[in-house]
């Protein structure tokens, strides 16, 4: 079971107590009746799906019951980072080559 | 003392004999004993049959790794435990095993016609022989006739029918350092790491005595250990405990085994702990498991490896046989031959393959008079039941190997060399790293997240006296022989059917396991792995390392169904959810149905009632008179704030900027996708506060929802929520005498039709309890919903039961809820819509607030498939016949007998008798429903098509006058 960090809380808390709820870093179109029904699509479907790091909402359901964001391996299913909701993706430096 | 029996040492207290049965057979064993010694010390060797072939087997090992020796050990019906490995159990007076997989009896197996046949059954048999025959179809004769016999004579212990009766405990636990294994370096480990008094250090060993290999040698060095260790508090010492799972961060399951050893049980101790814990850093002193050596006829009853023979000898005082064989390609096995010899046991020969053995070892051995056979093998075994001797062959230089002469034992003990326990660090997902030298994978890089370190032999180093190694099946004169020269003991696969694989084009390592399924057996292959690889590595030319090797699985050794479970059976399965008035509805004869946790009543049976004749009743009583319905299980949410209507207009479909302060809206809430997901009512209290009801298994996903946008959409509003559901207990008043029953018992509010008209919410007191009384209706008849704090609803359920019974009303269930709502056309969110309709698919677009910008689904429901024609709409359904009850979920079609393959037009969401129309009605979906009114259509039925008319979904009271009265 992983162990979470929440940014809320500060308190690296064990796996069950969170929902992960999808991808970061999707912003709902400020205006959705001017899209088209491609990018209306796009903004409801189309996620990445990485070998790699990838950037994830995270819900701290049975705690503060904050969303908030975090960074994930999902090769080793290691988080490398969490932050709070708004803030921006901490920059990644680039995965080290052994 | 039996003969089998050395006349001292060991660690069995020969003053204290156990009796056990074995296959009904009474014997003696000796305090210390687990049953694969006791049984030895029996001379009983035959202790199973094979998977397959049904060929007697006999213990191999000494340990976890043991293939052949499971048994199934008895108390009564439900405390019998099958495929034990004889090795692990302990055993206690009265004791009582048998042997499994064979029938009539493990002495005659009438299952060893099998072997007569193994030709049959070599690599990938299952796809291969049990093909037809074609006119059965396809794969019939496989699940039919096939699959079963081979089922019942191929297999394990059979499960016990009776519920387990025993309790199953559950700890966490935190630690600095986990030691896994307590043998000499997970013992020395422990030490170093619990020097720091703040280092918290927890040691499990699987067997009842911890020391591992030192058991053998009752060295002083491991009482002054065991002390020290058990004298520091920071030390937790768990033994009989098995580490057989590690996950992510230094998670780490320990099975804990506290009453299986024990002849009397006590009922208040547990069978078994489950231990979560969570390590800083995980080191593993699991050891090493010996590679048997793979030659014709390695599977014997007497055939043993080596370092077991040496541990039955030193650490049970069992002399094994009366005269023994050593086959070898390690020092190790040198050390079991001087064991036996100072034990007694008769050592005819030494059979090493290696054509210069360690010379100090060779010569000790000539020295004590036992034969040492340079680079030679065995070719070959005779006995049926147990050894009887072993054919000699002579590997010459240029690789073939001559059969020479044969030697009479009872007795082989061999060794292939030593493989490194790397299954937990595996488990972790650590990186393997190839040893050519020692021909072994050990331990290398820890994955991400983890902190592992392997100590002593699982690390891979190994010292001088366990050095040599043979990876793969032993050189023999002829292919046809490595038939019977098994690798897999349990899952009877030898080292021809894995050269078969290889040449029917299975290269890879994971396509040869699971064609052979070598490696699948309950042991995951702890004694057969390295030699498959070595003999695929063979057949392929290529080196092991290149061929790949397969991941350990948790659990390391086979856990129990009991341990997961824990407390969490039969009425603690699932956390309970009760409204305040379930006593008053259980008391009243409800029957309750599981609704998410909920338990709500579904109705209430009077004496010698069927279903659904209450329901019947149940639905008379609200359409003539008034009913009584506890709605507490509604999801409420309480949304407090100066921007709570902004917040709603953007979440619901419907507008609430107008809605005043005193009125309810029926709201339905989509997801962006445009899609209904949830319904309910939404009441102002005041200008910034709002009670909201949501439907009873949407509660939790609708609050994360509102709780997902306040947070992350639309941080700016101010609005705030808060869940109410526990908060308050919910009574629906229903039908035509609602007002006259509630009237009386309402201070603070004016209940005139004209005064308090459908669709709307006061504050007052109902019996002198503060309550939020809601003027809304799920059944189509004028109506109130009360909201009491939930600890008052205990009181106020049968103040309103006595004023309902004496209107001459009833009390309902969810069923008549479900058939009065079904009449008047209003959907039921998860029934009528399945997450792929719209609002208007169902009905209800006139509740989209036409004038907004913008709310949640509204972008998406104008998506061209959304508005285009021909969608699914709701409608109601009635069979021409009258009489027939539609099932729910069926099909509608266009034609009675629609073409195979052809689409439906939609199919039955709601059906039932209705009462109060003598007649039954369905709800249903259909492409493009409402333009069919009128129309025929059929639902194809295995007893044919039954006709029905498209109708109005609205069956009573179309005009809504009821719920205006």
């Amino acid at each position: 079971m992983l162990l979470i960090l929440c940014p809320y809380c500060q308190s690296r808390r064990a796996e069950l107590e969170f929902r992960n709820v999808g991808a970061a870093h999707i912003s709902r179109p400020s205006d959705p009746q001017t899209t088209t029904d491609a990018q209306w699509g796009e903004f409801l479907y189309q996620r990445d799906n990485p070998k790699g790091r990838i950037a994830e909402r995270w819900l701290h359901i049975h705690g503060c019951g904050r969303y908030f964001n975090a960074i994930r391996d999902t090769i080793s299913d290691v988080f490398v980072t969490t932050y709070k909701s708004g803030e921006p993706p901490p920059a990644m430096p680039s995965e080290a080559k052994p | 003392m039996s003969r089998f029996r050395t006349g001292a040492g060991g660690r069995i207290d020969r003053a204290r004999g156990i009796n056990f049965t074995f296959d009904g057979r009474l014997y003696t064993g000796l305090q210390g004993d687990t049953l694969a010694s006791a049984l030895l010390a029996n001379g009983v060797h035959l202790v199973g049959r094979s998977f397959k072939y049904h060929r007697p087997r006999g213990i191999l090992a000494s340990g976890a790794e043991e293939p052949n020796a499971l048994v199934t050990v008895m108390r009564d019906a439900g405390r019998t435990t099958p495929n034990l490995r004889a090795t692990q159990v302990e055993i206690y007076e009265g004791l009582a095993a048998k042997s499994q997989n064979r029938w009539p009896s493990l002495e005659f197996d009438l299952g060893a016609v099998n072997a007569l046949a193994s030709p049959l059954l070599a690599s990938g048999f299952y796809y291969k022989t049990f093909m037809g025959p074609r006119f059965l179809g396809s794969n019939k004769a496989w699940a039919k006739l096939y699959e079963p016999l081979i089922r019942r004579a191929a297999g394990l212990g059979r499960a016990p029918e009776a519920p387990d009766p025993d309790r199953y405990a559950r700890r966490y636990a935190h630690c600095e350092v986990l030691v896994v294994g307590a043998g000499e370096a997970g013992l020395r480990a422990a030490l170093d790491a619990s020097a720091d008094p703040h280092c918290r250090v927890i040691l499990c060993d699987e067997q009842a005595e911890m020391g591992g290999w030192q058991l053998n040698a009752g060295s002083d060095d491991l009482v002054e250990m065991l002390e020290t260790l058990g004298a520091r508090p920071n030390v937790r010492l768990l033994a009989r405990t098995q580490a057989f799972g590690v996950y992510a961060q230094g998670a780490v399951a320990l099975a804990q085994r506290l009453t299986d050893h024990l002849a009397a049980p006590s009922p208040e101790t547990p069978r078994e702990r489950l231990w979560q814990v969570r390590a800083g850093e995980i080191v593993l002193a699991t050891g090493a498991i010996e590679r048997p050596l793979v030659f014709p006829g390695n599977d014997r009853p007497g055939v043993m490896l080596a370092g077991a023979v040496e541990t039955f000898a030193n650490r049970y005082g069992i002399r094994p046989g009366e005269r023994a064989v050593v086959a070898t390609t390690c020092n190790s096995a040198y050390g079991a031959a001087f064991a036996l010899k100072q034990a007694g046991v008769d050592l005819a020969a030494i059979i090493d393959l290696r054509d210069k053995p360690d010379p100090a070892l060779a010569a000790n051995a000539l020295k004590a008079g036992i034969p040492v056979h340079t680079a030679s093998v065995i070719v070959g075994t005779e006995g049926h039941k147990r050894v009887r001797s072993v054919r000699l062959g002579k590997v010459e230089p240029c690789g073939i190997v001559k059969s020479t002469d044969s030697i009479a034992c009872d007795l082989v003990a061999m060794s292939g060399g030593w493989v490194p326990s790397v299954h937990l660090f595996s488990q972790s997902r650590g990186k393997l790293a190839w040893n050519g030298e020692t021909g072994v994978y050990s331990p290398g890089k820890d994955a991400p997240g983890q902190k592992t370190r392997s100590v002593g032999l699982c690390s891979g180093e190994f010292p001088a006296d366990m050095r040599g190694f043979h990876n793969g099946a032993l050189p023999t004169p002829d292919e046809k022989g490595a038939a019977k020269a098994f690798v897999d003991f349990q899952n009877d696969v030898t080292a021809r059917d894995i050269r078969l694989a290889a040449r029917e084009g299975f290269h890879s390592v994971e396509h040869v396991k699971r064609y052979t399924t070598t490696g699948m057996a309950t042991d995951q292959g702890k004694t057969s792995n390295m030699n498959a690889l070595g003999i695929l590595s063979g057949a392929l030319e290529k080196p092991v390392p290149d061929i790949g090797l397969t991941t350990f699985r948790q659990p390391y050794t086979p856990v129990t169904f009991g341990i997961f479970a824990g407390a969490n059976r039969a009425g603690l399965f699932d956390p309970v959810r009760k409204t305040p008035a379930h006593a008053g509805a259980d008391a009243l004869g409800g029957v309750f149905e599981d609704v998410g946790l909920w338990k709500r009543a579904h109705h209430f049976p009077r004496k010698g009632e069927t279903m659904h004749a209450a329901v019947n009743r149940e639905c008379r009583a609200v359409r003539e008179a008034v009913g009584l319905f506890d709605a507490s299980t509604l999801g409420k949410i309480e949304l407090v704030g100066p921007d709570a209507a902004e917040f709603l207009d953007r979440v619901y479909v419907n507008s609430f900027a107008k809605l005043g302060i005193g009125r309810c809206r029926y709201a339905v809430l989509t997801n962006e996708a445009g899609y209904v997901i949830d319904d309910g009512v939404v009441a102002r209290l005041a200008q910034d506060r709002f009670h909201i009801t949501t439907t009873t298994g949407g509660a939790g996903r609708v609050f994360a929802m509102f709780e997902d946008y306040l947070q992350a959409e639309w941080p700016e509003l101010r609005a705030w929520q808060t869940s109410i559901t526990e908060q308050f207990a919910t009574f629906a008043i229903q039908g035509p005498k609602a007002r006259e029953v509630l009237a009386p018992l309402v201070e603070g509010i004016a209940m005139e039709n004209e005064a308090f008209p459908h669709m709307a919410m006061r504050e007052g007191r109902v019996a002198g309890i503060p309550a939020r009384v809601f003027r809304m209706s799920f059944t189509g008849e004028a109506g109130y919903e009360v909201n009491v704090p939930a600890g008052e609803g205990a009181r106020l359920w049968p103040v309103l039961l006595d004023a309902v019974d004496k209107a001459g009303g009833a009390v309902y269930g969810t069923e008549a809820m479900h058939v009065l709502r079904a009449e008047k056309g209003y959907i039921i969110v998860g029934q009528e819509t399945d997450g792929t309709m719209t609002p208007d698919d169902v009905g209800l677009g006139w509740a989209i607030g036409k004038g907004k910008r913008d709310f949640v689904g509204k972008r998406g429901m104008m998506r061209t498939d959304l508005i285009a024609p021909g969608r699914k709409q709701l409608v109601g359904l009635e069979t021409l016949d009258d009489k027939t009850v539609l099932e729910e979920g069926a099909q509608i079609t266009d034609t009675p007998t629609p073409a195979p393959g052809s689409a439906a037009l939609g199919h039955v969401t709601s059906s039932y008798w209705s009462e109060a129309l003598h007649r039954p009605i369905a709800l249903a979906v259909v492409a493009g429903g409402r333009g069919r009114m009128g129309e025929t259509l059929h639902v194809p039925m295995p007893g044919g098509a039954i006709p029905v008319r498209v109708v109005s979904p609205v069956f009573h009271d179309p005009e809504g006058a009821r719920l205006h009265a």
